[in-house]
């Protein structure tokens, strides 16, 4: 009797002891098939940046690994918590093999876990240094989508304004400055009821969701202007020349949105897209990504067909601007983890390199999601967002470049960002703004770089 | 017998003990090393010395949350406590559906914290907005949104624990005072609240270290808004309580993960302080049967 109560106690106190092992070692038993492959191949581990494209990448990774038996795993990081996702997985001993940086700013987190892709087939394939993150000889991080963002307008509905008799402007094609931008705008927000909308712009939501449009792309304009002025690409403290430009476009956002400026506060990127899904408004700042968000949807019968899709760009009042473009860059590098064993780098810059050069992958990267690639072997996407984008370069306009990428960390975009929706709610003023962009800069930089 | 069992204690006491160590001691001396280090990942940390530290002080966002957070402690210990004992009260008191009603206050603490910051910040939102407000707007709005989350969400839990407490008190020293004339507020006074201490003791420890600590529901509901920019050109939020602060400044740049750490350090001896001594001074009152 003894013994057997002795046995059970021992059995016990195994299970225990088991249960908490197997709590920590539970990732690797479920893999352990293709651990065998995995130790002659090496294997790919990406920490995707993008939810809006996590479906298409995730069929990507199934279709290399039917083609070639490398194991690739595509994670997806949630809306906004990339950085804190990407230093987690890092830590741990299967880290990413392939993440992502948006820019010189982000780089300088992560420059000592990235492998020099100078050697690399994928920087072979690049169309222009123009989409790397160099420094000296060292390629640190390849662009893998060009994009473009400006103002996406529903043609059907401007053109509804360019036949209505209070109407100024008859065509878009006059629209070439901001003055011409706010008559519109003014316009249709003062006959919004004959137009059947509920306002000119969507709602300029400040939720997480939604306020990186205005804190970080619409801020870009004044940053641009200002690089433009004095041939600088970079800067330690920005002056805030164009802020009152800036300020001229937040007002024309606020004043003539789908809803009363005291509630944007609140108002979501989900808000704003269904206002313009749904046509209760003209006019969406925005990029060629949210091209798959909007179109239009067999199931629910909402949604923009593909001609009825307009691009404008961000007028803000600077001189010059008749020839400004939409603007257009990156904010995704692809970088290869150092740290990884040696298999593992080459399976990745395999993988890469496939992605960029066969046809299933340049396929899937422009048809299923819709990007640019600036790559030699890129296939032209479908994305009538994008065709538009390329049609103001052959018109001659001159693109706005991604200066958001110098901006000196997410403090600062934040500090903007809640200025911004305190000054649109009444309870702060401009000033606060203007403080928050210049000296935040300022204070921000040295943070950052001490 | 006693002697053999010996034998087998480590055996039953290996597992929790090296889960223990493993999920929370190394990890805690690690942190406390890492807050003496320059760090982006913590497998690769360089020693730095007392510059996080010092950072940390400098930081007045840091300051600005751990009086902010002292104050919703303060305000909250007392409401959800006050709340709790006088719902645990009448709900022993015998009136029909007590139980009905102790399983509808106890719900709300099944609910995880980010999903009650998002309704509650709906709730607030649907009716602010009437006055052309939003809780962002405005410090208050945000401070009393908070205190109104939590005392929704812990009542019912610390009610729970008075019920137990309420329902541990012989009866016979309730009859024994009647006897003696002792009025209502005595019976309460002189009754009732030493005879409950064990309890008090619990759910005020419980509160507040729950409330010192608290971060989703902050996160959800303001995430620290409205903010104030400095003359730096900083921005100091002003809900923003120390948990939130400390990951904020955790994300800030690759210079700043050591110096959120460094206030972790602080704020696990400040929470640790205050919890023990208010341990200690509601234990004094506690008296025996």
């Amino acid at each position: 009797m003894k013994k057997v109560s002795k046995l059970v106690a021992l059995g016990l106190a195994g299970c225990l002891a088991a249960s908490v092992c197997a709590g920590c070692g539970s990732n690797n038993a479920s893999s352990g098939e293709s651990k065998k492959e995995e130790a002659a191949k090496g294997k790919v581990y990406y920490l995707n940046f993008k939810p809006e494209q996590d479906e298409q990448w995730q069929s990507l990774a199934k279709a290399y690994t039917e083609e070639t038996g490398v194991n690739v795993q595509v994670v997806t990081a949630a809306e906004g918590t990339y950085e804190q996702t990407l230093t987690s997985e890092m830590d741990k001993s299967d880290a990413p093999t392939l993440f992502q940086v948006n820019g010189p700013v982000g780089l300088t987190n992560w420059k000592d876990y990235c492998y020099d892709l100078k050697d690399s087939d994928l920087y072979k394939q690049v169309t222009s240094d123009d989409f790397v993150l160099k420094e000296g000889d060292s390629v640190y991080g390849v662009a893998y989508v060009v994009e473009t963002y400006g103002i996406i307008y529903n043609k059907t509905l401007l053109n509804k304004y360019f036949e209505s008799d209070f109407a100024t402007v008859k065509s878009a094609d006059e629209i070439n400055s901001f003055d011409k931008l706010k008559t519109v705008a003014e316009e249709i927000q003062a006959n919004k009821d004959a137009l059947g909308v509920d306002g000119a712009f969507t709602s300029a939501g400040m939720d997480a969701s939604s306020d990186w449009r205005f804190k970080t792309h619409l801020a870009n304009m004044p940053i641009y202007y200002e690089y433009k002025d004095k041939g600088i690409s970079s800067t330690d403290a920005i002056e805030g020349k164009y802020l009152d430009n800036y300020k001229q476009i937040w007002d024309l956002y606020i004043n003539n949105a789908t809803c009363d400026k005291t509630a944007l506060a609140s108002k979501t990127g989900t808000d704003a897209e269904t206002e313009f899904k749904t046509g209760k408004a003209v006019f969406f700042q925005n990029g060629t990504w949210e091209y798959d968000g909007c179109k239009y949807n067999e199931d629910a019968k909402e949604g923009l067909k593909d001609e009825e899709f307009g691009m404008l760009p961000i007028y803000i009042g600077a001189s010059g601007e008749e020839k400004q473009g939409l603007c257009t860059g990156s904010e995704n590098y692809w970088c290869v983890n150092k740290n990884a064993s040696e298999d593992d780098i080459k399976a990745t810059l395999d993988f890469v390199n496939w992605c960029v050069t066969s046809d299933k992958g340049t396929k899937a990267l422009a048809d299923d999601m819709g990007f640019v690639i600036p790559f030699k072997a890129a296939k032209e996407a479908t994305n009538p967002l994008v065709a538009i984008a390329n049609q103001y370069v052959s018109d001659g306009k001159e693109p706005v470049s991604w200066n958001f990428s110098s901006i000196p960390s997410e403090t600062w975009k934040n500090g903007v960002g809640t200025a911004l929706t305190q000054y649109a709610a009444g309870t702060g003023d401009w000033n606060a703004v203007v403080t928050a962009f210049v000296d935040g800069w300022k204070t921000e930089y040295a943070a950052a770089n001490k | 017998m006693i002697k053999k069992n010996k034998r087998y204690f480590l055996i039953f006491v290996l597992p929790t003990l090296a889960a223990f160590i493993m999920a929370f001691v190394w990890p805690f001396f690690q942190g406390i090393y890492l807050s003496f280090c320059k760090f982006v990942t913590t497998s690769n940390a360089t020693f730095v010395g007392f510059d996080n530290y010092i950072a940390a002080f400098q930081d007045e966002s840091f300051l600005s949350s751990f009086w902010f957070t002292v104050a919703f402690v303060i305000v909250s210990v007392v409401f959800i406590n006050v709340f709790a004992f006088i719902i645990g009260y009448v709900l022993t008191m015998g009136i029909r559906g007590s139980n009905i009603f102790r399983t509808t206050f106890f719900m709300p603490n099944l609910i995880g914290g980010i999903v009650l910051g998002y309704i509650w910040q709906l709730i607030f939102n649907g009716i602010l907005l009437n006055y052309g407000k939003t809780i962002v707007s405005d410090a208050t709005f945000g401070f009393w949104g908070l205190i109104i989350l939590m005392c929704w969400q812990q009542v019912g839990y610390m009610m729970i624990i008075y019920i137990a407490g309420f329902q541990g008190i012989p009866n016979d020293l309730y009859e024994a005072a009647k006897i003696d004339g002792a009025s209502k507020p005595q019976l309460l006074r002189k009754i009732t609240i030493p005879m409950m201490m064990p309890s008090i003791t619990i759910c005020t420890f419980l509160t507040l270290t729950n409330s010192f600590k608290l971060f989703d529901q902050n996160l959800a509901l303001t995430n620290g808004l409205p903010g104030v920019v400095g003359a730096t050109g900083t921005t100091v939020y002003k809900t923003q309580m120390l948990a939130l602060n400390i990951y904020n400044t955790f994300y800030q740049n690759a210079n700043t993960r050591g110096v959120g750490q460094a206030k972790a350090v602080m704020f696990f001896i400040i929470v640790a302080a205050i919890a023990l001594i208010q341990l200690y001074c509601t234990r004094k009152k506690e008296v025996q049967q």
